[in-house]
């Protein structure tokens, strides 16, 4: 169980750190919004409402939603980086991108979740 | 690809220290302590981690990826944080929902200020802690 979560986990961190990085080269030059964790973290919460739904109704064993709910979106999604890209904007004085920042994440996230949840009833 | 490798090994470590302070800290009445105390405590040592790393020019870079993309980004969670959220609007506990939502994004903000203030002050001060 620990090495799947484990696993999942280093998955989930290596997704995370490509695809930010991906998104990041393509737009952080022209725009500071931090569009890659942003996205990372809608996604990988409509993936977990999905994966929390089929494991609620015995579609996926405890050891597939260890490996990927647990590990994988656990992982790919951040909240420590979402926390510390706000402070930067703040201190970057881009005080409006920083609260459309939080409220956009925060209300999309748990909206993609739900989605995700209910999107298989 | 040694930045990759960084990540692999500090997402397995963020992933299972998750699941056991997770199991340590089980809901409180419904609350989800477990989540809520591993988000804030990521966002004050993420905070606090980057800042300090960032005065450092002579620690590898890779060092970044293993605790602070790795690590830390895999320890904290947001999809669980939002599965968890909508959990209990459907389980008609609003109050602790909106607590939930509330108190995590304020108190975690809060929390990555605090850790970049105290990396600053050590900064100043030539101490390491």
């Amino acid at each position: 169980m620990i090495w799947l979560i484990g696993l999942g986990g280093s998955l989930g961190a290596a997704t995370r750190f490509l695809l930010g990085r991906f998104i990041t080269n393509k737009t952080q030059r022209v725009y500071p919004f931090p569009i890659g964790t942003w996205l990372i973290n809608c996604t990988g919460s409509f993936l977990l409402g999905v994966l929390t739904s089929l494991h609620q109704t015995y579609q996926i064993s405890d050891l597939v939603f260890a490996f990927f709910g647990v590990g994988f979106c656990g992982a790919y999604t951040t909240f420590s980086t979402f926390g510390h890209e706000t402070i930067t904007l703040i201190q970057a004085n881009h005080i409006k991108l920083a609260v459309i920042y939080v409220i956009t994440s925060v209300i999309i996230g748990t909206l993609s979740a739900w989605a995700g949840l209910v999107i298989l009833n | 690809m040694m930045h990759l490798l960084a990540v692999l090994i500090g997402g397995f470590f963020g992933a299972v220290c998750r699941y056991g302070v997770g199991i340590g800290f089980p809901a409180q009445h419904g609350f989800p302590i477990g989540t809520f105390i591993i988000n804030l405590f990521g966002c004050l040592f993420l905070g606090w981690f980057l800042t300090f790393i960032g005065q450092k020019k002579t620690i590898r870079p890779e060092v970044t990826s293993l605790i602070g993309t790795g690590f830390t980004g895999s320890f904290t969670t947001f999809s669980t944080f939002s599965v968890e959220t909508i959990h209990l609007f459907q389980e008609g506990l609003f109050f602790l929902a909106l607590l939930y939502v509330f108190a995590s994004t304020i108190l975690g903000l809060l929390f990555a200020y605090i850790g970049r203030k105290l990396a600053l002050s050590h900064q100043q001060t030539g101490e390491l802690l």
